[in-house]
């Protein structure tokens, strides 16, 4: 089991970094390059202040007219990206692991606050998996690769609150957490998760285009 | 009406043009096109659009079919692009003659290119851009509605839209002049006049069956002392179907004919008429497909140059228009180009009571006419009507609170709303602002 735990929380951390990282820049570059060959609309229309425009309305909380419409959904897809993205890089168990391999650390959740956020994740993930299967224009667009991304999301959520209350078999879920976080980052460039670092790309062009071109507003 | 939308939508809707087009199909030649268009035409656009959308559904209540035909899936926005880009992805081009009828009646029948979705999705994805892609598949397959293919050949032959002569072009201009000059005995309409202010350009429906809008045009110029022009050549027509279509090389020489007879005449800029398509076509696409970022030459829409003539003291209100109007925004100069508060400062100005609908500015829904779906034809007509009961309920609440008129600055819009208007039962007026500015503003006497 060690030699196990060894290799998820040695090279396998560094494997998925790598994915992730060099995946995103890849995919980022890449596109860039494409559409410098075939979509030069866009560099030649994007505009960084109604790009910051747009993003600016499309990152507050109900901020747009659609999230106004779905209020439930905004609170949720909200707290949801938040909790996402703070649980992980602000827990305290993880900052340890940092300052213990490089000794560098930073400000951080209590546990009680991480175990909360965590919950939350969780709960959000039941939420769309609910939505996906109760609605039907959601239902219409599933497939079996959304339910597996969400699965993605939620399992080292579930995993790592599993091992920190220590329920049975925490030691070896404490493995699969490691596993599945780090499947997760790998998976970031190469799904629809990349929409992570597209957001500000798709949502600035069109902003753009709404502010300069059309001059009216995209939210 | 729920039943009867729900029956329309499994009735099959015979269109010559689309079947006769599909007959001839074979399956070298449409993976042959996909092929081209997928590797040729477009990239970075269509790929981060189809990779970033998370399949959320939250573009759904943005379209007016979706809300029309009892929140069908199948009509919302990432829907139809389930049922046709996501298909030609993951099959890779390798799609039946069957699919590509299907595919051309919901990008071409189904939606207006209307963009309120690009509002709606948190991503921004434009499903317009992938409905558009959809129609250049089909064109280059040589499957479109026979309506719209015979306005496209009516561009491609006489660069109008309505097969209208040169001579009988002229003469409508000349006969509107005669008729006006009873009124304003030395009004003109300057034919070839070499460096006016302004080409003053209008899409084929006006001279040739709707020709009172150049005579209010003409007595308005008259009245603010505008120095204008119309050219007694072809490129006076600014309308666009082959946008639509999806023959965008088409699309580019009609532009092209446009610019270049405003630049022969060598005017400061064009005025266009009351028109939204034609508008989206001279100001944000034709442009670009002949490479200039923005018009060669200012283009101003018919309510920013009321707005600028009003608001310039050129004309004044004589009379204001008694009855309760409220205003429809045209997609394409709303959401196209925020010309609503110009919109509203005109209905105020003009009129005794404005009331809104709701929604309205950029989020208005559309007429269900514009994008080319009207264009589409007779056949098409009853799914169009239906597909729209959304705004017949947003005009039945105006309607409510005391609208009588619908002031509607688009060619497009009033085709659509004047079926809604008749199917529904509404019994609403539509105007245009052109006429009620001719009905109030101050003239010699």
């Amino acid at each position: 089991m060690h030699e196990i735990y060894n290799f998820v929380s040695g090279p396998l951390v560094w494997i998925s970094f790598i994915i992730f990282i060099g995946g995103s820049i890849y995919r980022l570059v890449s596109m860039g390059l494409l559409a410098k060959k075939k979509d030069t609309v866009i560099y030649a229309y994007f505009s960084p202040k109604y790009a910051l425009r747009s993003i600016f309305h499309w990152i507050i909380p109900f901020g747009s007219v659609n999230m106004r419409k779905h209020p439930v959904m905004t609170l949720v897809a909200f707290s949801f990206h938040i909790c996402l993205i703070a649980v992980p890089l602000f827990l305290f168990a993880h900052i340890i692991l940092w300052k213990e391999s490089w000794n560098i650390s930073w400000w951080f959740l209590s546990d009680a606050t991480a175990d909360f956020m965590a919950l939350i994740v969780i709960g959000s993930c039941i939420f769309f998996l609910v939505r996906r299967i109760v609605l039907p224009e959601v239902k219409y667009l599933t497939t079996v690769s959304d339910y597996v991304i969400l699965a993605i999301v939620a399992a080292p959520f579930i995993t790592g609150f599993w091992t920190y209350h220590q329920f049975f078999g925490y030691k070896v879920m404490g493995i699969i957490h490691i596993l599945s976080g780090e499947i997760m980052l790998a998976a970031i460039p190469f799904t629809r998760l990349s929409h992570m670092f597209f957001f500000p790309v798709t949502r600035g062009y069109m902003g753009s285009e709404f502010g300069s071109v059309r001059q009216a507003k995209d939210w | 009406m729920a039943q009867a939308a729900s029956k329309i939508i499994k009735t099959e809707i015979y269109d010559e043009g689309i079947e006769k087009g599909i007959e001839r199909l074979t399956q070298q030649r449409i993976d042959q096109v996909i092929n081209h268009v997928l590797k040729n035409e477009v990239g970075a656009r269509l790929k981060t659009y189809v990779d970033t959308c998370v399949h959320c559904g939250l573009c759904s209540e943005a379209c007016h079919f979706y809300l029309s035909y009892d929140n069908d899936p199948a009509f919302s926005p990432a829907g139809k692009v389930k049922q046709t880009i996501w298909e030609i992805l993951k099959r890779k081009g390798n799609v039946d003659a069957e699919f590509i009828k299907r595919a051309r009646l919901i990008a071409s029948t189904e939606c207006n290119l209307c963009r309120r979705c690009a509002m709606y999705c948190p991503f921004g994805i434009d499903v317009a851009y992938l409905m558009s892609i959809v129609r250049r598949i089909c064109h280059l397959l040589g499957v479109t509605p026979k309506y719209q293919q015979d306005t496209v050949h009516s561009h491609a032959a006489t660069l109008n839209q309505m097969w209208v002569k040169e001579d009988e072009y002229i003469d409508s201009l000349m006969w509107q002049e005669e008729e006006a000059q009873d009124e304003i005995p030395n009004l003109r309409i300057p034919l070839e006049k070499e460096g006016a202010e302004i080409f003053y350009s209008v899409i084929a429906p006006e001279p040739k069956f709707r020709a009172q809008l150049i005579y209010q045009t003409a007595v308005l110029m008259n009245v603010a002392g505008v120095d204008w022009t119309m050219p007694a050549t072809p490129g006076w027509d600014n309308s666009d179907m082959c946008m639509f279509s999806g023959d965008i090389e088409m699309m580019g020489r009609l532009k092209k004919a446009h610019f270049e007879t405003a630049m022969r005449l060598k005017v400061k800029r064009i005025v266009m008429g009351e028109c939204g398509h034609a508008f989206r076509s001279v100001y944000d696409v034709g442009n670009r497909w002949l490479l200039w970022k923005w018009p060669p030459i200012p283009v101003t829409h018919a309510v920013e140059f009321y707005y600028e003539l009003f608001n310039e003291g050129k004309v004044s209100v004589a009379q204001k228009y008694d009855k309760t109007v409220t205003f429809q925004d045209p997609c394409n100069i709303s959401r196209g180009r925020g010309l609503h508060e110009m919109g509203r400062y005109l209905a105020r100005t003009l009129c005794t009571e404005f009331i809104e609908m709701h929604p309205n500015r950029e989020h208005n829904l559309c007429c269900c006419a514009g994008g080319g779906v009207i264009n589409c034809g007779p056949p098409f007509k009853m799914k169009r009507i239906l597909g729209n009961r959304a705004k017949a309920e947003q005009l039945f609440a105006v309607k409510a609170r005391g609208a009588e008129t619908i002031i509607a600055p688009c060619h497009n819009c009033h085709g659509g709303l004047d079926d809604i208007v008749h199917h529904y039962g509404l019994g609403m007026e539509i105007k245009f602002l052109g006429d009620i500015i001719y009905d109030c503003i101050e003239k010699p006497v």
